[in-house]
């Protein structure tokens, strides 16, 4: 074989400088129209020129691939930009959430607020008395309560749909789908209208934890559902070809094989209901002092606190809500990424 | 349904009935009649199940049927409560808009309509979907076929975080940081459009509209559309898609021939979900929208309603009798939430099952 | 040289005649033994998956203490036919059946049998290998126990000796207490048999066990079902005929025409590799179609 030098990998479709320059007069075209006419007209302010140069670079662009090619072109031109723009618009109000919360909830951010609650301060008070310890010790609660509750039904109603598979397996599925788009709203009013005008029970954070298990039991059954489709069924066989009964083939080999999909199903449904706030407001009260008994007696959850707060309006409680809010966002983030961990870590199982 | 977008590797809305199964208990496999006439007839097959698996079966059944149950049970006690309300005020429930609250004293008789915040629901669920629709079919076509690859898993990791994001977050934003800046729009459309009736304005009141709750809708129900249609976007079938470019087609004429017809209608069912999804919105809602018993049309007006925000409204100070028609709302947000799910799953699973 | 390995040279050298070859030296090493009562006997066995007839008519009689190879196309009915013989046919939906399937005289099939003890006497080892994920090798091979609920006095003895009769034990017997995925096919497949044998089967059926495996791996399973079939039945569908001719001592020929399969001819290795009486065994076993 001859020595010849392996010629260097190009790319021959991509733009070279020369093509590239309609474009780069372009995009300062654009830069200078928009300065422009911002700077004759009524808009003004950044958004104002935010959206001046989104409409100019549509035209702009268009008109570039409107005379360098045809029609079909520009109406290409003008559906990538604003498609780029939407792409844009959903990132946007995340980082500006994001933002806020940490810049607005970082002023009533103190390790004393987890040791203190609200039962002698007023919302009003300056930052550094009270805290949201019965806030969180309140969500414990509750999201406690509603895993107990929720998990073995769900479950169950997963290995109904995947083991049982009987006739009403269709309907069960289709009713969990349903159960799914309850408004969270609709979940308070239903416990109200058992838990306390049926039964008679007072405020608690029992009350706001059956609620809250209305609205995880469709997550917990469907995400376990899905986890247990993707069991192997030869699993399933070799359990019974060795001679064992339904469940045990199901509690020995079927559930520990899908364990950490299982847990990932719990922890979606526990993030999914961790800031619920509306059911709350009917079912638990909303005080001001810690609780600890969860089956009597006015309750608070995080929520809760910022909804007070919020309402309050004042300026130092509106602060405490940012706090409250930030709190929250951590717990949220906290279960989310732990629902990102495990199921990396299952794939490498 | 909100949640991370964990994905498993496979997701597939219809069931294997190959797949192994058991058939204990008395199940009997029916005798068919034999074609030809040297074929044994088909055996019963029975099992007695031992007494452990009838246990686990019964258990098992019990928990699966449990949300059968409980949707039952919801529909229930509401349709129970708000009975009487729904027996005096008759069909006038649901059209009229007037929300008196009974005085006894003054003789003022009780009137109920919630015929204004359906209205406002509607309006706001408009609003929401006008604004979050496009935006979610752009952002779904810019991560299927224009985003580069390094910005992908980001970008859908940023779109599942906003899934997760509870709405009271969402409330406080949107009336410290979205209002702000809504108001400012706002009176911009009314000073150049506001000849068109839905943009006038009878008094300058900008703050807490209907026009910033569907804005903040919208943004709350972007993920869930966004998630869909990228879904259904990744189905469409590749060979489809390059007929039309080794056809000479351009990237938009492309998706406007082949994408978009292939997904409308798993497109339209997400755009549903998304819009049960703001339907049923309490907090957010309540936070910017200031309630106001009147059916109008100017959408920049600081007045409307949704019949969520408002049972949370009327719920703190609502007397025995005021909570039964707080039921009878509650039970007709209810049912119509229920509507529109089944409508939307039923579209998705459908277009799912043809392709 | 062991006799697989001559099994190897013969085949390379020779490949039709060697197999009728290899069979006459297996079987006849093997006539003598003949434990009684490990037999079973399908009778007149027809399945269906809702109206497709898929078997028709099969009747074999498996002799205790011999290895009977199912050989056939693919789609002829053979992995059915043996999922019927440990009731694990009726687990599909649409499955249904017709015969008797008989185990010292008593139909498997007759109402009002506890399936689960009927699966501990008749034992499967599957295509692919799958060790229990979430159990160790240890908890691998007792897993049977667990599950059906057996009681057994000396667990480590029997850990062993199912390990040892499936020709692991040399491999694992330092690291038992390590997860079943750790280890290869073959040997994954090995576990799957020591854990079948684990509850005293006394028929093993194998559904293609070694067609995930390589070639060296198949071999060493073939010497493990050769030593066990001194103490069981084994019944073992294969598509590799060379397989069938160094294993077992019966075969039986499955084929399909488009419709259901049926049994062509069943008798003992040797006749069916060199003097078959059916046209169409002969054009099988010598490679003219298949």
């Amino acid at each position: 074989m001859s020595t010849a030098t392996i010629p260097r990998p190009t790319k021959p479709w991509g733009l070279s400088f020369r093509q590239s320059i309609p474009d780069l007069v372009g995009a300062v075209a654009t830069l200078l129209i928009s300065f422009a006419i911002v700077g004759y007209s009524p808009l003004k302010g950044k958004l104002g020129f935010v959206a001046t140069l989104l409409i100019v670079s549509i035209f702009v662009s268009a008109m570039i691939s409107g005379v360098r090619r045809d029609r079909k072109a520009a109406l290409n031109s003008i559906s990538t930009v604003m498609i780029y723009v939407a792409g844009l618009f959903v990132i946007l109000p995340l980082v500006s959430i994001l933002y806020e919360i940490g810049r607005r909830g970082i002023t009533g951010l103190s390790w004393g607020i987890f040791t203190t609650d609200m039962a002698v301060t007023s919302s009003d008070a300056p930052l550094d008395e009270g805290g949201l310890l019965h806030a969180v010790v309140g969500t414990l609660y509750i999201v406690l309560i509603a895993t107990v509750f929720s998990v073995p039904i769900g479950i169950l109603t997963s290995l109904y749909l995947t083991e049982i598979k009987g006739r009403a397996a269709g309907t069960i599925r289709f009713f969990v789908q349903a159960m799914s788009g309850i408004p969270s709203i609709v979940a308070g009013l239903f416990i109200y209208a058992v838990w306390m005008i049926a039964l008679g029970n007072q405020y608690s954070a029992f009350a706001g934890a059956m609620a809250l298990a209305i609205l995880m039991i469709p997550t917990v059954a469907r995400t376990s559902e899905e986890v247990l489709k993707l069991i192997p069924s030869d699993l399933r066989e070799a359990g019974l070809a060795l001679g064992g009964t339904q469940w045990r083939t199901v509690a020995m080999i079927i559930l520990p094989a899908a364990q950490s999909g299982l847990i990932t199903a719990v922890i979606l449904g526990i993030a999914r209901v961790a800031g619920e706030t509306a059911p709350l407001l009917l079912t638990m009260g909303g005080a001001d002092a810690l609780n600890l008994n969860p089956f009597n007696g006015n309750s608070s959850a995080i929520p809760f606190y910022v909804w007070k707060n919020f309402s309050l309006g004042t300026e130092n409680a509106v602060a405490r809500a940012w706090t409250g809010v930030l709190v929250l966002m951590l717990i949220v983030l906290f279960f989310f990424s732990l629902t990102r961990f495990l199921a990396n870590r299952k794939g490498r199982v | 349904m909100r949640g991370f977008g964990i994905n498993f590797t496979t997701r597939s809305p219809s069931r294997n009935h190959l797949s192994a199964h058991f058939i204990l208990g008395n199940s009997s496999i029916t005798h068919v009649s034999t074609a030809a006439p040297t074929l044994p007839p088909k055996r019963v097959i029975t099992t007695k199940p031992r007494f452990s698996d009838k246990v686990f079966r019964a258990v098992v059944t019990t928990g699966g049927f449990s949300s059968l149950v409980i949707l039952g049970l919801i529909s229930l006690f509401l349709l129970y409560n708000g009975l009487n309300v729904f027996k005096s005020e008759g069909l006038k429930f649901i059209t009229g808009f007037d929300w008196i609250v009974p005085q006894p004293d003054a003789g003022v008789p009780a009137q109920y309509g919630i015929g204004a915040m359906l209205w406002g629901t509607i309006v706001i669920g408009l609003i929401a979907l006008f604004f979050g629709f496009p935006i979610s079919v752009g952002a779904a076509l810019f991560l299927s076929y224009y985003a580069p690859e390094w910005l992908k898993k980001p970008m859908v990791l940023v779109i599942d975080v906003m899934a997760a994001i509870p709405s009271i977050v969402f409330g406080l934003w949107g009336y410290f940081i979205l209002m702000p800046h809504a108001e400012y729009w706002a009176k911009i459309i009314h000073k150049y459009l506001g000849f068109i009736p839905i943009f006038d304005m009878p008094a300058p009141v900008f703050t807490r509209s209907p026009f910033i709750a569907g804005l903040v809708l919208a943004i709350m129900i972007i993920p869930i559309i966004t998630s869909i249609t990228r879904e259904i976007f990744a189905q469409t079938p590749l060979d489809r898609i390059q007929a039309a470019y080794a056809l000479g087609a351009t990237k938009w004429s492309m998706i406007k021939a082949v994408v978009i017809p292939y997904g409308r209608g798993g497109v339209i069912g997400g755009a549903m979900l998304g819009l049960g999804r703001a339907i049923g919105e309490t907090v957010a809602v309540y936070t910017v929208l200031n309630i106001v018993f009147d059916i109008r049309i100017e959408v920049l007006l600081s007045a409307g309603g949704s019949v969520a925000s408002m049972i949370v409204n009327k719920f703190g100070e609502a007397n025995p009798d005021e909570l039964k028609a707080l039921m009878a709302s509650g039970f007709v947000l209810f049912l119509v939430t229920l509507l529109i799910n089944f409508l939307a799953n039923f579209i998705i699973n459908r277009t799912a099952r043809e392709s | 040289m062991s006799s697989i390995q001559g099994v190897e040279k013969m085949t390379q050298d020779n490949p039709v005649h060697s197999l009728a070859s290899v069979a006459a030296a297996n079987s006849k090493a093997e006539q003598q033994k003949r434990i009684p009562g490990t037999g079973i006997e399908a009778r007149k066995i027809h399945a269906w998956f809702g109206d497709k007839h898929v078997i028709d008519d099969v009747s074999i009689d498996f002799y205790p203490g011999t290895v009977t190879a199912l050989i056939g196309p693919s789609g002829c009915g053979k992995s059915t036919f043996i999922r019927i013989l440990n009731r694990m046919h009726e687990f599909i939906p649409t499955a249904a059946m017709a015969g008797e399937v008989l185990r010292e005289g008593k139909d498997i099939y007759e109402p009002g049998t506890d399936v689960t003890k009927i699966r501990l006497g008749i034992g499967m080892v599957f295509q692919k290998p799958n060790p229990f994920p979430s159990m160790t090798i240890k908890e691998n091979v007792l897993s049977g126990l667990r599950l059906a609920q057996l009681k057994v006095s000396n667990q480590e003895e029997l850990l062993e000796s199912c390990l040892v009769r499936s020709g692991l034990w040399s491999e694992v017997k330092d690291r038992l207490n390590e997860y079943g995925g750790a280890l290869s096919g073959g040997q994954q497949q090995r576990l799957c048999i020591a854990r079948s044998l684990a509850v005293n089967p006394q028929v093993l059926l194998m559904d293609e066990p070694c067609s995930a495996l390589d070639p060296g791996s198949t071999l060493r399973i073939e010497e493990t079902i050769r030593e066990l079939s001194s103490s069981m039945t084994i019944i073992i569908v294969t598509h590799n005929m060379q397989q069938a001719a160094r294993v077992s001592d019966r075969t039986g020929f499955f084929l399909s025409d488009g419709g259901p399969g049926r049994l062509i001819e069943c008798s003992s290795t040797t006749e069916i590799f060199s003097t078959p009486k059916d046209k169409r065994t002969e054009d099988y076993v010598t490679g003219r179609f298949g």
